[in-house]
């Protein structure tokens, strides 16, 4: 696997400094631009920025998915109500605990995959392939899956059993399903933030390893002061992507335990869908999704400044 | 699996150790049975339900506590396969997967390359703007507009042969249109781009191409490796979607198989069936994967970039 995808042509930096604008080509680049911009454009603005300001604007309403009649502005009346509603609460916390455990769990196991699977050797691309095999699978068929495995006569208890332990119940306990539920979404992504972590491996000039090496320093203290220092943007990268898909997660709970037992698995996104979409509750539901895009830009926001505070202070 | 072995067998018959090299190979030794003992968790489980799908449910659950789960031993058949074209018309599942993902990849590769064309190769006022508008949106997640976006997909209109139309629901269109425009497909267009001598556009001026023709005929054809990227970071979510088309889908006519197998279940079908299903809809994307692995492997790399 080469370490960058996009390596420009070499000509290209010669090319920079001898530009010179193209003489007219019929039209001016701004009319040419603004044809070629239209279509992103306008499918962008429908589908993207409108419904971006429509959740701010839906949140303070009682619109409905359909209704005959037109909604009308409620002021914080769905706050209100879901502030006071327990499963949110609950639910907010189940996916506050699903991120606090899946991130620094599996971006460290995924680190640990890249950092085996980045040797030269024969056969190396084979452990690469097989790690990634679950990135590949719908997260819709991973769920099917392995809520097969954890049934429970299934085949993670029959396993446990030749060890002679009884395994639980996994998805039908209350305090088993969460955690099930997080070992399986990252054995899922975990090969996708192994490749983020193995292209910023491969960003760290080899230099580095031999004057290392040369100066006597072991394996754990090439890792402490040369790898890492140099993998700070991947680690912002990756802290970020997955905390944003932790705090998204919706399809596991929908397939595998719609929300239960007892809330215990129940989650922002899956609380919004079961309003806005089966209850139809729009308006009740833009104010979840307001809540969760508030959460989320902050918690990016937080972790783009703890990362850089860090990096200062070293 | 002979790369493994042979790796395994070259890093063990080394000769003339000295103590450090000795412990050095014992340590590679250990490093290789972690990797194998990885494999088999990452491996494993997709084995078993390949492997599953050809069996009966009671030869599943009695394999289950021994090798046997993952080997294809017993009685096998082509019976759960048959069981899923009986019980629900999945080959009309298939076909709207196929037709929706492959719609959103095509339109989508044509959307953003022009989009991104005129980001980086024309210069217009409001360029820089337009592009950090459309950077900014990557931090977005589509769960946050989901239900904003169903209330409002509902109330737009539609033209096509039959007339004017109100409300997308239900529709081929409300599966694909929204996807077609993204930001992160523009940007690694833009990206590779820029990455194309400019000269190339000045020397076809000369020539008396216009912009359109440069996009067409000398940047495109030079964009090979951000199409290959593009095309596959398109097709995997459309292929995988399940929210949306789980909200905006009511017509079996309609349905993509990744919500159908959610129906299918409801059915009170075999695990084997089940099994059965999950593997149609599953192999032929790993057989892609491990066949153009390289270029995977590249696209995911790439989404890193922009960190």
């Amino acid at each position: 696997m080469s370490s960058t995808t996009y390596k420009p042509p070499v000509t290209a930096q010669v090319a920079e400094k001898t530009l010179h604008k193209p003489k007219s080509a019929g039209r001016s680049p701004g009319t040419v631009a603004l044809l070629m911009l239209l279509p992103a454009g306008v499918l962008m603005i429908t589908f993207l920025i409108i419904p971006i300001g429509l959740t701010f604007v839906l949140a303070f309403t009682n619109a409905r998915l359909i209704s005959p009649e037109p909604a009308h502005f409620i002021g914080l009346d769905n706050f209100s109500r879901l502030f006071g509603n327990d499963t949110f609460w609950k639910s907010l916390r189940n996916t506050v605990i699903f991120a606090v455990v899946i991130v620094p769990f599996q971006s460290a196991l995924a680190l640990g995959l890249a950092l085996l699977v980045n040797v030269k050797m024969r056969g190396v691309n084979f452990f690469r392939t097989v790690y990634f095999l679950p990135v590949v699978t719908s997260m819709v068929v991973v769920s099917m899956l392995w809520l097969f495995l954890y049934q429970p006569n299934g085949l993670i208890n029959a396993v446990l059993a030749k060890f002679g332990i009884q395994g639980p119940d996994w998805l039908g306990n209350p305090s088993t399903a969460l955690f099930a539920i997080i070992v399986m979404s990252a054995w899922q992504a975990v090969g996708f933030h192994m490749v983020i972590w193995l292209s910023g491996l491969q960003t760290i000039p080899g230099e580095l390893y031999e004057a290392a090496s040369l100066d006597g320093a072991s394996p754990v203290q090439q890792f402490l002061h040369v790898t890492w220092p140099g993998l700070r943007q991947t680690f912002i990268f990756i802290l970020i992507t997955i905390t944003i898909a932790a705090f998204s997660l919706f399809t596991q709970i929908n397939i595998m335990t719609q929300g239960g037992p007892l809330d215990s698995t129940s989650t922002v996104v899956f609380q919004a869908v079961r309003t806005g979409f089966a209850q139809q509750q729009t308006g009740y539901a833009a104010a979840i999704s307001l809540v969760f895009f508030v959460i989320v830009l902050a918690v990016s926001l937080l972790q783009r400044y703890l990362t850089r505070e860090k990096e200062a202070g070293r | 699996m002979t790369d493994t072995l042979a790796h395994v067998a070259e890093s063990t018959t080394q000769p003339h150790h000295t103590a450090g090299e000795r412990r050095h190979t014992v340590r590679n030794v250990a490093v290789t049975v972690l990797r194998l003992v990885l494999c088999l968790v990452f491996g494993l489980p997709l084995l078993f339900m390949i492997i599953s799908s050809f069996k009966p449910d009671i030869q599943i659950f009695s394999d289950l506590g021994s090798v046997k789960a993952f080997l294809p031993v017993g009685d096998l058949s082509f019976e759960n396969y048959f069981g899923v074209f009986d019980r629900v018309p999945f080959a009309q599942f298939l076909l709207n997967s196929v037709i929706i993902s492959v719609s959103t990849v095509v339109l989508g590769l044509i959307v953003n390359s022009m989009a991104a064309f005129a980001l980086s190769r024309l210069q217009f006022r409001g360029q820089k703007v337009i592009l950090g508008v459309i950077l900014a949106t990557l931090i977005v997640p589509f769960e946050t507009m989901a239900l904003p976006l169903l209330w409002w997909v509902n109330t737009l209109p539609f033209f096509d042969v039959n007339g004017f139309s109100q409300g997308w629901l239900d529709t081929y269109q409300v599966q694909i249109v929204p996807f077609i425009a993204n930001a992160f497909s523009i940007y690694l267009f833009y990206q590779y781009f820029d990455s194309i001598p400019k000269e190339l556009d000045e020397a076809a001026t000369v020539d008396g191409a216009g912009w359109f023709r440069i996009y067409r005929s000398i940047v495109m054809p030079l964009a090979g490796p951000a199409v290959a990227t593009v095309a596959i970071l398109t097709f995997l979510p459309a292929w995988n979607q399940y929210l949306w088309p789980l909200m905006v889908v009511q017509s079996e006519e309609l349905r993509p198989a990744m919500v159908g197998i959610d129906y299918f279940k409801q059915l009170n079908v075999s695990w084997g069936q089940i099994m059965a299903y999950a593997s149609i809809i599953t192999v032929p994307v790993l057989v892609l994967f491990v066949a153009f692995q390289r270029s995977f492997i590249n696209s995911i790399a790439s989404s890193g970039v922009k960190g």
